[in-house]
């Protein structure tokens, strides 16, 4: 008697070779799996993308500084002498001019999306001198960074792509403020990208905004140092000031979206995965019906229920990962780096992102398309198995 | 044309292609049945005793020569005319009965009747009698994986009846059955003739079968004849 | 009608077949109403809006505050009917995942803007009477669990009241159910008068205004006469229809719209798979049974019925249950706890019964097409 895997070997090739017989019944179940991977890894890869676009490029060294009791840097406000306090704690990394600290203003212009033609919020960011310093990935790729003092602008290639009125050497007329573009600019994929950068006092004047600000962005000599600066300036009796790290800032802001799409994508595709098991399970119900004949002459000849068992696993495990890979290659071909926009509720502005197909969720559609695949065949292999030899010999 | 001649089959020619091979199984064959009759066809396998049924039951159509049943001719006849015409004009029984597994043996015979105008309570009625004459009223509601061979076979029977045609074609009817439950159909069949008037032709290769029928002729390589041949 | 007999009888030869092709047309419908509630939900208001209503908003963002002053030259302008202001309080109740919007308007204004939040009488005199009073929603008073009475406590980080704390305290006086079923009943609204006087900084001014129009047909060009009121002002508007704005809106979330179509694409195109497949495969089965039928004199066209009927059959009892199922879901509320409106409009069920009897035609076709040529000979022979 021949090894029972070697046995499982042949009876699986032997129905392998049949599927051509069952095409149409075979390939619906390929193509249903394909489907279902194809919309989990799609949705799920604008959710991944998302958060990308929010994390990315973010040095753990950094921190943000807002008024107290505040989550979004839209709703903060911070004077002068709290912004001079801050500047002149102990921690922050220090380059030629002085230390790290930039302190910003926020706002939303209204753009037309390239898109749709209707407008969209994009954030407007005044920033200091230090910006740079503390953004470090921060690289102009076309022209030049604005002249302090003028009304000039930069802006992020994911502005620049998304929305209308943005390239290089255009005039974008705000409000009765005209900026000119001088710069586009890259920020290592993140959030950065999304905005349009200007000199902080220039936005002050324009938005009449005195001499307030809205944020600190600052960068610390190491993340280890951030626990101390905290507490110097939440511990100060003249400030009123929430201190986080730059990244966990984002985190928060993305938290909305990420959740919205990531428990939308995952309803959608358990769902569509439920369905697709019932196609799964019809077609190996009907290639196992198929067979009968042919399992019922094996088991004559001395094969064992195991092998068949499976051997209808394996068929229907080959069908589902096929379906896998299809789905999997379709979402990373026509999804991967397809660019959109959406706003982020925290800060009511726009975050440009681009669909981010990550091996990762590869692996997941595939792991997914396996797990449908081997549901789909584990009760037809059992019913293979009971099939009374007799009975399907003569059945036939 | 002699007025109770029922079937006429007139120099008809049956070619059958495969690829590139041609098949002629009935070459300028002719064949008068009269009302009332009971013809047995008998012959080897592959003699076209099946296809001949098929021709004149308008399941096929011949490729030359005529064919006139009940004074009409089928060969031309478009195809849905031809299936409003075996809807009315003939019962098929079958050698493995055909029955649809997932309806009872009343919900069988009624099928044919569901052709008709009549009502629901009219197609009861005629599938009642219908069962009562092939001897199953009690077995009506039941499936036919249900029932026994010769059981199907009845009901079978009673499907070709239930329209009440003049002519009965069956296709080897006791082929799958046991000596015992064979005879009780070919007695049904005699007695559908004797009692009932049916015309009836019966392809078998049984001979027990063929000597309850009244004539019995013999097909050979596309040809009729009287005789057994050698 | 009298062949439905056949056609239920064949889809209980294979009740697990059946059942499983059920299934997965139900899963495709359950997942059609779903996306449905969603791509209305994320499109909110779009459907809703009021043809005669115009929103006015500070030509650079809505974000900027309009002054209280433009109210009365907006009135005084040809065709328009009433105006109302309203602000953006952004307040957090709690926890700011509880979201919900909270605008400063005036009471009566507000009223005979928006017929459509329904509110009783009595509390509304309620309301006029009470200064710190506010109405809320149903959709937000069942989420909170508040009860006319309560005294709601609300953290709001753009708004320092003038004795220096954050925290607004309303009196619940009154909550508002919409009229259609469409109706966000989220927001709560509270005395603008009260609000002005309390707050530090931003007298005077509002977020935005709300304009109706005589006759919807001069929208367009009552919206051009606003912004040329107020153009080379210090704050420039921009007027657009409720429907446009809150399009606008929506369009800024993303193609969240196409994504969804994109989805249901793929899903009914497995869907159609699976059920094109599960049909061809009980008709290929029934060969010889198909081939009797026709030997019996039922005619082509017949049998194709019946099997295009069997097909129907299924996606339409498949489809009811799925539609049926997502209702129930729907109605239980949205799971993320994050859209303002979760319901499917009538328009969209119709259109699903309309798919799945698409669908029931389009899966039959090819083995009913198959049903229609199969040669009764070659039927009878194979079995």
């Amino acid at each position: 008697m021949t090894h029972p895997i070697l046995q499982a070997a042949a009876v699986t090739w032997i129905s392998l070779r049949t599927i051509p017989q069952r095409r149409g019944s075979s390939g619906a179940a390929v193509f249903g799996i394909a489907g279902v991977v194809a919309v989990l890894v799609g949705t799920l890869s604008i959710a991944q993308g998302f958060r990308q676009a929010m994390t990315a490029a973010v040095a753990p060294e950094n921190v943000v500084v807002l008024r107290g009791g505040v989550d979004s840097e839209m709703l903060s406000i911070l004077g002068p002498e709290e912004v001079r306090v801050v500047e002149d704690t102990a921690g922050l990394a220090r380059d030629a001019r002085g230390a790290l600290a930039s302190a910003e203003l926020y706002v939303v212009i209204d753009l037309p999306k390239r898109s749709s033609g209707t407008d969209a919020n994009v954030p407007l960011r005044g920033v200091g001198p230090a910006a740079y310093g503390v953004r470090p990935e921060v690289q102009i790729t076309a022209g030049r960074r604005f002249e302090p003092g003028r009304s000039e602008i930069i802006a992020g290639r994911g502005a620049a792509a998304e929305f209308a009125g943005l390239d290089l050497g255009s005039r974008v007329k705000v409000g009765r403020n005209e900026w000119t573009v001088v710069g586009i600019f890259s920020a290592g994929g993140g959030l950065a990208e999304s905005e349009i950068w200007t000199d902080a006092v220039v936005l002050q004047d324009a938005y009449e905004r005195d001499q307030s600000y809205q944020a600190v962005y600052a960068r610390l000599d190491s993340a280890g140092q951030f626990d101390a600066f905290k507490d110097a300036l939440t511990s100060d009796p003249r400030l009123n000031v929430r201190v986080v790290r730059q990244a966990d800032y984002y985190a928060e802001q993305a938290e909305a979206v990420d959740r919205l799409v990531t428990v939308l994508g995952t309803l959608v595709a358990a769902l569509m995965g439920m369905g697709a098991l019932f196609g799964a399970l019809n077609t190996m119900y009907t290639s196992v019906s198929a067979r009968r004949r042919e399992i019922a002459t094996l088991r004559a000849l001395g094969f064992g229920g195991g092998p068949v068992v499976a051997s209808v696993l394996l068929e229907s495990l080959v069908l589902a990962l096929a379906g896998g890979a299809i789905g999997a290659g379709l979402a990373c071909g026509l999804l991967d780096g397809y660019r959109a926009s959406t706003l982020n509720w925290q800060s009511f502005s726009q975050v440009a992102f681009a669909f981010a197909v990550t091996p990762q969720l590869l692996l997941e559609g595939v792991a997914y398309a396996a797990g449908i695949g081997l549901i789909g065949g584990a009760f037809p292999a059992i019913r293979a198995a009971r099939l009374p030899v007799a009975v399907a010999l003569r059945d036939l | 044309m002699s007025d109770n001649v029922w079937v006429s089959v007139r120099g008809v020619d049956k070619v059958f292609v495969r690829g590139s091979e041609s098949i002629h199984v009935l070459e300028r064959l002719s064949l008068e049945v009269r009302q009332g009759e009971f013809l047995a066809l008998m012959g080897p396998s592959g003699s076209g005793k099946t296809t001949l049924l098929n021709l004149i039951g308008g399941l096929d159509r011949p490729t030359s020569g005529e064919i006139e049943v009940g004074g009409e001719r089928l060969d031309g006849m478009s195809e849905r005319r031809l299936a409003a015409w075996r809807a009315r004009q003939v019962g098929l029984v079958f050698q493995l009965y055909h029955l649809m597994t997932a309806l009872t043996a009343e919900r069988n015979v009624e099928l044919p009747l569901l052709l008709s105008p009549l009502n629901r309570l009219e197609r009861r009625q005629h599938v009642a009698t219908a069962l009562a004459l092939v001897g199953l009223k009690d077995r009506a509601r039941h499936y036919p994986s249900q029932l026994s061979g010769g059981e199907q076979q009845r009901v079978g029977i009673a499907r070709a009846i239930v329209t009440d045609p003049v002519l009965l074609l069956c296709d080897e009817p006791t082929g799958d059955l046991d000596r015992k439950s064979g005879d009780e159909i070919l007695g049904l069949l005699q007695a559908l003739n004797r009692e009932h008037g049916k015309t009836i032709v019966m392809v078998t290769h049984d001979p027990h079968a063929s000597a309850r029928a009244g004539r019995t002729l013999y097909l050979n390589k596309g040809r009729l004849s009287a005789e057994m041949p050698e | 009608m009298k062949y439905l007999l056949l056609v239920a009888a064949n889809l209980r030869r294979k009740k697990l077949r059946t059942v499983l092709t059920l299934l997965s047309v139900l899963v495709g419908f359950l997942l059609y109403g779903y996306l449905g509630a969603i791509e209305v939900a994320l499109g909110q208001g779009v459907e809703v809006a009021g043809a005669d209503r115009l929103v006015v908003r500070h030509r650079v963002s809505i974000v900027q505050p309009l002054p209280q002053s433009y109210g009365a030259r907006i009135s005084r302008l040809a065709g328009v009917e009433d105006t109302m202001h309203a602000s953006w309080f952004g307040g957090v109740y709690q926890d700011p995942r509880n979201f919900f919007a909270q605008i400063p308007v005036e009471p009566d204004r507000f009223q005979a803007m928006y017929p459509e939040y329904v509110l009783p009488a009595g509390q509304a005199e309620a309301w006029r009477r009470t200064r710190t009073g506010a109405i809320v929603g149903r959709r937000t008073a069942d989420r909170f669990g508040w009860k006319i009475g309560d005294r709601i406590p609300i953290q709001a980080p753009i708004w320092q009241k003038k004795d220096g704390g954050n925290t607004w305290e309303f009196d619940l006086v009154g909550i508002y159910d919409g009229r259609d079923k469409g109706t966000d009943t989220t927001t709560l609204y509270l005395r603008y008068d009260y609000f002005d006087e309390s707050r530090a900084v931003g007298k005077g001014l509002v977020g935005w205004y709300v304009v109706r129009v005589k006759d919807p047909e001069q929208a367009e060009s009552v919206a051009r006469a606003i912004d040329a009121e107020f153009a080379n002002s210090p704050a420039e508007t921009k007027t657009e229809t409720e429907g446009a704005f809150a399009g606008a809106f929506a369009r800024q979330i993303g193609d969240i719209g196409r994504i969804m179509r994109a989805i249901l694409g793929a899903v009914f195109f497995t869907i159609l798979l699976v059920a094109g497949n599960t049909m061809a495969l009980s008709v290929r089965e029934r060969t010889s049974e198909l081939g009797v039928l026709k030997a019996l004199g039922f005619s082509n066209r017949q049998v194709m019925a019946v099997v295009l009927a069997e097909s129907g059959v299924l996606a339409l009892a498949g489809a009811g249950a799925g539609l049926g199922l997502a209702w129930f879901l729907v109605g239980r509320g949205d799971p993320t706890g994050m859209l303002a409106v979760f319901y499917v409009p009538a328009a969209r069920w119709a259109a699903g019964l309309a798919l799945a009897a698409g669908l029931g035609l389009v899966a039959g076709l090819l083995p009913a097409v198959q049903a229609m040529r199969l040669r009764i000979t070659d039927a009878l022979r194979r079995a």
